[in-house]
């Protein structure tokens, strides 16, 4: 069995009577793509903040690579490895797409506090980012802001500032939110790769890249994991269908 | 002529003419310009400070005028002790200005640093209205403290000395003035440049970016704001040996308005936006005060302009956007 | 020290309080309905004060040149939020300050331009001169009738938020802009509307106040910083705390001033420790703001959940 990288255990969250978060655990393991799905208002959001640290929970346990990050900050929670993405596309805008990734290699290196030498002659620094860059297929819009960027570029930068960290694993946010079929068949193939290199929790409105990617899926339905298996299992199972139905359950 | 380099052409313009004019004055034989241009160069000291803090981090400190206050009494009290050989603390009093510059920098630095881990974690108008406070409470304490003058202000009789230089010479002042300030621009040009100002940046315009790829913002916040806070006070303790006099007047709101003002005038976050807002702001008082006694109506309206028409500054309008490369 | 005296000094800081609130009201609802931060709301209260000083003292009725003074407040409000504030709504809260900044040195000059530099002396109405007794002390009845009228025009300003269409739409218009719109408001109406009501405030507060200090260029900005931490004290946008704040800040800063100095002499006996306290009781209410947010740092009603 594979190592687990990312383990949640028992975590809730409320505000005001909302349960936004109710009682979740979840591992992800070495190697695979973990899929978060589940209806609007489900509550992925939430949890997605929750393992972030942008939220903290009011129970339950998040756990990386064997040690417990539950009380560290949002940076702090970064540099122990976990590389997130946003949903909606949060980049640095005026900075260059180059400098976005440079920046994220920088923090990776905890070398945030050095006031001498001028980062952009940093050569290291900038040939890793450029190879970054590269490797998503941005190489040529290198040093265009990243506010001029187009929405899928802006998309791609998501990505090569998550893979500049690199992570013990990676939280991406419905990367492939207003890809287009092109550009989501090339992303598709692109974390079928990525995830070697580091296990994926993937929340994910587009259900056919799910279920082509997904190793296993956990099913989200009013902050509570309804269902959890692989794409088969949950592909078959009754409550699931139910829910995508449209028919709610309230088992 | 791309950007960048209409911009580093116009910033050399500016250092020039800002050597050459008082240059020309002391040919001419006129030290009151050479007076202006020195103060034209340390408030563009204090808002090179201020700029870190407000132009690379985002920070809208509404009480820079804090730490103007505080250099200026460390220069009044060492000057004050020194001239009637009495000590403070324990310490004799000092007339030299790098033992006086030194110790301003450190407990500007220092009240930065409270005032800064006070109000950091605050945003937008609080964080506006907490410096603000932070300011008022040195303004009214400089005032009702009898100790060193109340609100008659404390004067220092005798300009402060720097090794090899007779600063009482206006032309000396100056240059000693000039020197500091391209200090300061250098400074603040090398933050800029580094890592540590590649983080202050990002965190101005995305801070959930920011920390997402590691890098906390609080911390990286407060050095600025500590720097900022020093260069500042650095300025002040120039600025009362220009004047020989301080008073709570310089902790006054309107002081740090003016700092702000000064920074929107010439282009936030840019180089030499304090410098050409500096400019401005003491050639407009010199040129209209003599004019019309109501000058401060016409400054009104042309920030007023700038604010509403020309959002770059001077600079903005002279070299266009900033470029980040 | 007697009982008589802190009596005094604790209505002088009520007094002060409900003229701090009148300051305060308009400047929180100007930031609670337009997220706008307006540093020249002190001028629309020294306008106030020079109208009501020209006209009283040209048709030798103060009450004649409150109206005046009210009316010109307004007058200036509703033409500044046209003319230049408008333009401010959707800028960051920097191009705010500056440009408000630049209100206060144009207002200011213009003033002067009109009135010339000397300060103008307002006299309390002849009805309301001298003092009344109330039990164990003589305190003035002017300063009392600031606070009946204080209490009557905050209670009006509750009645107008709670009760009125008007007030309504301002509610609406705090907790969300996009709903106001789409009941038909006319949003521009609205926010001219709702800042010449705060200018009118202010106008009223200068005039009221001119009759017990002078009425002079520059008068309006210390009582601005304090509405300020008033309203940071009491949660921006929040009018219930802005009345909080405001007697708070009138009530700390009049009995600091008045026992501090008082206190510290006892302690330490020596006349640097009046210094110390008189330096003390200065900053308290900036003490209690930065306090104040640092534990609650939305203030002690947030507006806004």
């Amino acid at each position: 069995m594979a190592e687990t990288v990312l383990e949640l255990r028992g975590l809730s969250k409320a505000f005001g009577a909302l349960k936004a978060t109710d009682n979740v655990s979840l591992t992800l393991k070495k190697g695979e793509i973990h899929a978060l799905i589940g209806p609007n208002g489900a509550g992925k959001s939430t949890l997605m903040r929750l393992v972030s640290g942008k939220l903290t929970p009011d129970a339950g346990e998040v756990w990386l690579g064997g040690a417990e990050i539950t009380g560290l900050s949002v940076a702090r929670r970064a540099r122990a490895g976990l590389g997130r993405s946003f949903q909606v596309s949060s980049l640095i805008p005026d900075y260059s797409a180059l400098r976005n990734v440079m920046l994220a290699l920088q923090a990776r290196q905890g070398h945030s506090y050095r006031f001498l030498m001028p980062v952009m002659r940093d050569r290291a620094l900038r040939e890793s980012a450029r190879a970054i860059l590269e490797r998503v297929g941005l190489g040529p819009r290198a040093s265009v802001e990243a506010a001029v960027l187009s929405h899928g570029e802006r998309r791609l930068l998501e990505i090569a500032v998550a893979l500049a960290l690199a992570p013990r694993c990676f939280l991406l946010d419905e990367p492939m939110a207003g890809l287009g079929s092109e550009g989501t068949a090339r992303l598709v193939s692109f974390l079928r790769e990525l995830k070697q290199e580091a296990p994926i929790l993937l929340i994910e409105h587009d259900m056919d890249a799910v279920f082509q990617l997904a190793d296993r899926i956990s099913v989200l339905v009013y902050g509570r994991i309804i269902a959890s298996g692989s794409t088969a299992e949950i592909r078959a199972d009754p409550q699931v269908r139910a829910v995508y139905l449209g028919e709610e359950t309230t088992a | 002529m791309d950007n960048a380099r209409k911009e580093w052409l116009l910033n050399t313009a500016i250092a020039l003419a800002l050597f050459a004019v008082p240059l020309w004055a002391l040919l001419a034989d006129e030290p009151f310009i050479i007076t202006t241009a020195t103060r034209i160069a340390i408030l563009a000291i204090a808002a090179v400070g201020l700029n870190i803090a407000l132009g690379l981090g985002g920070m809208v400190s509404f009480g820079h005028a804090l730490y103007l206050g505080i250099g200026g009494y460390v220069a009044g009290i060492a000057a004050h002790h020194a001239f009637s050989g009495t000590t403070v603390l324990g310490l004799p009093g000092t007339n030299q200005m790098l033992p006086i510059w030194a110790i301003a920098m450190i407990l500007s630095g220092t009240i930065a640093g409270i005032v800064g881990a006070l109000s950091i974690r605050t945003s937008g108008i609080f964080f506006i209205m907490i410096t603000l406070a932070f300011a008022q409470m040195g303004f009214f304490f400089t005032l009702s403290w009898p100790a060193y003058g109340g609100e008659d202000g404390l004067p220092i009789f005798v300009r402060n000395q720097f090794p090899g230089l007779n600063t009482a010479r206006p032309w000396e002042f100056f240059l000693l003035s000039y020197g500091v300030l391209l200090a300061a621009l250098a400074i603040f040009a090398m933050l800029r440049a580094a890592r540590f100002g590649a983080a202050l940046m990002a965190i101005r315009q995305n801070p959930d970016r920011a920390a997402a790829v590691g890098i906390s913002p609080f911390g990286i916040k407060l050095v600025a704001f500590i720097l900022s806070g020093m260069i500042t006070g650095l300025a002040g303790a120039m600025m009362a040996d220009l004047t020989r006099f301080v008073s709570p007047a310089m902790m006054a709101w309107t002081m740090s308005g003016e700092l702000i003002v000064i920074i929107i005038l010439g282009g936030v976050g840019r180089l030499f936006g304090p410098v050409a807002g500096a400019a401005i702001l003491v050639c407009f008082e010199v040129l209209f005060g003599g004019l019309t006694e109501h000058w401060k109506l016409w400054l009104g309206l042309v920030l007023l302009a700038v604010v509403l028409f020309a959002r770059g500054g001077l600079i903005g309008l002279l070299a266009g956007r900033a470029q980040h490369g | 020290m007697s009982l008589a005296l802190v009596l005094e000094q604790l209505l002088n800081g009520v007094q002060f309080g409900l003229m701090l609130f009148l300051m305060s009201a308009g400047l929180t609802l100007v930031f609670g309905v337009m997220g706008l931060i307006n540093l020249a709301h002190g001028s629309l209260y020294m306008i106030g004060a020079f109208l009501c000083a020209a006209i009283a003292a040209a048709t030798g009725n103060f009450f004649i040149g409150l109206m005046a003074g009210i009316a010109a407040a307004a007058a200036a409000g509703a033409l500044i939020e046209i003319l230049v504030i408008r333009r401010l709504y959707a800028r960051d809260h920097l191009d705010q300050v500056l440009a408000t900044f630049a209100l206060i040195l144009i207002l200011s000059e213009g003033v002067r331009m009109i009135f010339g530099p000397f300060p103008l002396y307002l006299t309390v109405p002849s009805v309301l001169r001298g003092t009344v007794n109330l039990g164990i002390v003589d305190y003035s009845l002017y300063r009392l009738a600031l606070i009946g009228f204080g209490i009557a025009v905050a209670l009006g300003l509750w009645a107008l938020i709670a009760k009125t269409r008007l007030g309504i739409r301002i509610r609406a218009g705090e907790s969300d802009r996009e709903m106001i719109a789409a009941l038909g408001v006319n949003i521009r109406v609205l926010y001219t509307v709702v800042f010449a009501l705060g200018a009118a405030l202010a106008g009223l507060a200068g005039a009221l106040v001119g009759a017990i200090q002078s009425v002079q260029v520059g008068m309006g900005e210390p009582v601005l910083i304090l509405a300020f931490v008033v309203i940071v004290i009491g949660g921006i946008g929040s009018i219930k705390g802005a009345m909080v704040g405001a007697l708070l800040v009138g009530v700390i800063d009049t009995m600091g001033r008045f026992l501090l100095p008082r206190l510290f002499a006892t302690i330490f006996d020596a006349s640097a420790a009046a210094g110390t306290g008189a330096a003390l009781a200065s900053m308290l209410i900036y003490l209690l703001m930065a306090l104040v947010l640092i534990f609650r740092p939305k203030g002690l009603f947030p507006a806004h959940g």
